[in-house]
């Protein structure tokens, strides 16, 4: 006879235990990891060898150039949150792990801890990598400190700013993903709803020639409001300033978490 | 016997016809798929009529000019009409010469030396001989001219131009100009001479008055310097030039009297307050000062395309589609039915390719046939100048947009056979197609890498879209952040294409060698 042993398996350590063996004993994370640090970073170093700044005041953000690279290394985050979940249901796994997890909000809880946390790892590296790469390669490119640009560095307060909103940034996109993901099951329609949010905004402000219209579609979305914690020139004329529009950001985040954590306790597996 | 049977069917042409039905009746009949497409449609008519409501009357002439004063020309649309002009009128048929001998001109604070007035002509100055309705701007004109940098030309009506003989013009080499009305006929000549005419080229300007104003006339438009580097992507700075004439004649039945107008006006710039245009006479030697310019107003914010930017989200949506119209044969096992009903599986991949590309190119046809014209409708009742396209134009973005999304969810179709994972597919094709145009339009990378990126990658397709080619006599900012792309519109859709049918053989290949 077995004492009813479960009842305490089914904590959040146990889940997060169960989560992160998930994730490190298939190949698919680890792979999307990698490439979104090498992603990330080429992007970023392409848009460095681009770009050249001829006088003093050339209307060029140095942290924003060398930070290019979320804009695409963000959709590889996206895939690797979608699929923590989404596969789970294509696969059939689901029924698996909520007979393990039976809480819900349990599971989904220790999957968001699992992701941010992998997230932050290579998130870090990909911005240091990034950072690194603008702080060599920009001063031949007429970022001098003769035309108002000091080499970045970690120690100026802007800089450290939009580096760490960085990270911070690609985590929040890989719990927006998750939520979204929970929502809708199907990891294609999950990842092109994501990918759609992102870039739709900031193509819409391009074209929209009302400059006030342009600017709140600007704050509103989650990608140019996001994307503004990486400013550390011209802060006076931005959309939004850069923590809000993290907080922005955060809003899409929690909100889709929100629905996809009441519709996993709805919903049938 | 019946093994028999189904094995003829499946070979020729008959066979695939039957293919073709079978993945038509899957589409239909799976209820995702249908509201995903609908969704797709629906979308690229809304997002369309965001951006037109958010789109008022666009405010943003060149520096000096004034909003919703603009004026049209003869085919409606907007001009910069802006010159100095000495002239006097002349009735029925004529001519005038005259010989240029000198040009000069000032820049303000440009790039390279932000805190000065320096010498320089602007590339697309013009000084020359004109014919001109009236003073009213926006009215019709044919003109012959020397410019900064691209040598005699002949111009009229705002948006033709013909070239004449190369070269700066100098005391040591003038040109001699010469303007001819026959009726609705005006001719333009040079000479390097005054005795040795050749011809640079004819206009015929049918709602030319019986009286016309002619003379001598100076424009010099603003300094456009686009930026290398991020950001908005081009500054303009005042300009103005001298020019000196003699030798000047006029033939017919004119007044005899020179009178000089800044045609548009005075610029109103402080320039004007220190170096005035105007005219100073001393014998036969007119020296002409003025600024502005005589030509067509391309500004991207008024084009066609900007109706069809709700295709983007519709272009997502279909993307998903047309994935799932493979991947999820795989997820169910479908698949292995499939291969069996047709073993030929090159042939079941191109029926797929033929039903996805069908049914998103008439839902992407109805929908843009739907959004240009509603869009221009909002556009108008906001009070915006749309600038008009030829109707062939018009049915070229349209019909072009369509095979873009016939062609970009045949390529999801094709990744999706060959990874066979929904979100890779998916993902690979939105980066593919949408982010360069993003990076591009946004100026998030800079305007020579934005350039490379719609020449090589998939978003090279959406050139398609562009209602209006670059003006060769202007110097714009021709930047893809503007909307101009650097590949012509049916070789932009080419390179998609081109994507396409490499991802669908490859994708025949590897679904031949692999087990479902």
């Amino acid at each position: 006879m077995r004492t009813p042993p479960e009842a305490h398996r089914t904590g959040l350590r146990t889940a997060l235990h169960a989560e992160w063996t998930k994730l490190r004993s298939t190949a698919d994370p680890l792979w999307l990891l990698l490439a979104t640090i090498a992603s990330t970073t080429a992007l970023g170093l392409t848009a460095a060898a681009g770009v050249s700044c001829r006088s003093a005041g050339c209307a060029a953000d140095p942290a924003r150039i060398s930070l290019a690279g979320i804009s695409l290394g963000q959709a590889v985050v996206a895939v690797l949150a979608v699929f923590a979940i989404a596969g789970e249901y294509s696969t059939g796994m689901i029924r698996v792990s909520f007979a393990a997890v039976p809480r819900r909000g349990t599971l989904l809880t220790a999957k968001a801890l699992v992701i941010t946390a992998v997230v932050l790892a290579a998130g870090t590296i990909a911005v240091l990598g990034s950072v690194l790469a603008g702080r060599l390669i920009l001063p031949g490119k007429g970022f001098t400190p003769g035309h108002g640009y000091p080499p970045l560095s970690l120690a100026d307060g802007p800089v450290l700013r939009a580096t760490a909103g960085s990270v911070l940034y690609l985590a929040l996109i890989a719990l927006l993903s998750l939520g979204v993901a929970t929502a809708v099951r199907d990891s294609a329609a999950a990842i092109g709803a994501v990918l759609g949010l992102l870039y739709l905004f900031p193509i819409l402000a391009a074209v929209v020639t009302d400059p006030d219209w342009s600017r709140r579609l600007q704050r509103i979305g989650p990608m140019s409001a996001g994307l503004a914690i990486q400013a550390t020139t011209g802060l006076h004329d931005l959309p939004i300033a850069p923590w809000a529009g993290l907080g922005v950001l955060t809003a899409w985040t929690a909100a889709a978490l929100l629905a996809g954590a009441l519709l996993l306790r709805l919903r049938d597996a | 016997m019946s093994t028999a049977t189904s094995s003829q069917l499946s070979t020729g042409r008959d066979g695939f016809r039957h293919l073709l039905r079978a993945e038509w009746t899957k589409f239909r009949t799976v209820r995702g798929w249908v509201t995903g497409m609908a969704v797709a449609g629906l979308v690229t008519v809304l997002f369309g009529l965001l951006a037109a409501s958010a789109t008022h009357s666009a405010c943003d002439a060149p520096p000096g000019q004034t909003c919703g004063s603009e004026p049209v020309g003869p085919a409606g649309e907007p001009v910069t009409d802006k010159f100095y002009f000495v002239r006097q009128p002349l009735t029925g048929d004529g001519s005038i010469t005259a010989r240029v001998t000198a040009l000069s001109g000032i820049i303000t604070y440009p790039q390279s030396n932000p805190d000065a007035i320096v010498p320089g002509v602007e590339p697309w100055t013009k000084a020359g001989i004109i014919v001109k309705d009236s003073t009213t701007q926006g009215s019709p004109y044919a003109a012959v001219m020397v410019t900064g940098d691209h040598g005699v030309r002949m111009q009229y009506n705002y948006t033709h131009d013909a070239a004449g003989s190369p070269g700066p013009v100098a005391a040591a080499s003038p040109r001699w100009l010469r303007l001819t009305r026959t009726g609705d006929t005006l001719t333009g000549y040079e000479s390097p001479d005054g005795s040795h005419w050749t011809t640079v080229g004819t206009a015929h300007l049918p709602a030319l008055a019986t009286t016309v104003q002619t003379g001598l006339f100076v424009a010099s438009p603003g300094d456009v310097q686009v930026q290398q580097g991020l950001g908005s992507g081009a500054a303009l700075h005042h300009t103005q030039a001298t020019a000196v004439f003699d030798q000047v004649s006029l033939h017919g039945q004119a007044a005899g009297r020179w009178s000089g107008d800044a045609i548009g006006g005075a610029n109103g710039a402080d320039l004007e307050r220190y170096h005035p245009a105007g005219v100073t006479r001393s014998g036969g030697t007119f020296t002409v000062t003025g600024s502005g310019d005589i030509a067509p107003i391309d500004d991207p914010g008024r084009d066609i395309e900007r109706a069809l930017i709700g295709g983007f989200a519709g272009l997502i949506a279909m993307i998903v589609v047309a994935t799932l119209f493979v991947t999820a044969e795989y997820r169910r096992g479908l698949i292995r039915t499939t291969l069996a009903a047709s073993p030929h599986r090159g042939r079941v991949l191109a029926a797929k390719a033929v039903v996805i590309g069908s049914v998103t190119f008439v839902t992407g046809l109805l929908a843009t046939a739907v959004a240009v014209p509603l869009s221009e409708r909002v556009l108008r009742a906001n009070g915006a100048q749309i600038r008009p396209v030829g109707t062939l134009t018009e049915l070229r973005v349209i019909a072009g947009t369509a095979a873009l999304l016939a062609a970009a969810a045949v390529l999801a179709l094709a990744t999706g056979a060959s990874t066979r994972r929904s979100a890779v597919a998916v993902t690979a094709v939105i980066l593919a197609v949408v982010l360069p145009y993003f990076l591009a339009v946004t100026s998030a990378v800079p305007t020579g890498a934005a350039q490379w990126l719609l020449r090589l990658t998939p978003a090279a397709a959406f050139a398609i879209q562009q209602g209006h080619q670059p003006y060769p006599q202007m110097s714009g900012a021709y930047t893809p952040s503007n909307g101009y792309f650097p590949l012509a519109p049916w070789a932009g859709l080419a390179v998609l294409c081109g994507y396409t049918a490499l991802a669908l053989g490859v994708a025949i290949l590897r679904l031949r060698r692999r087990d479902a």
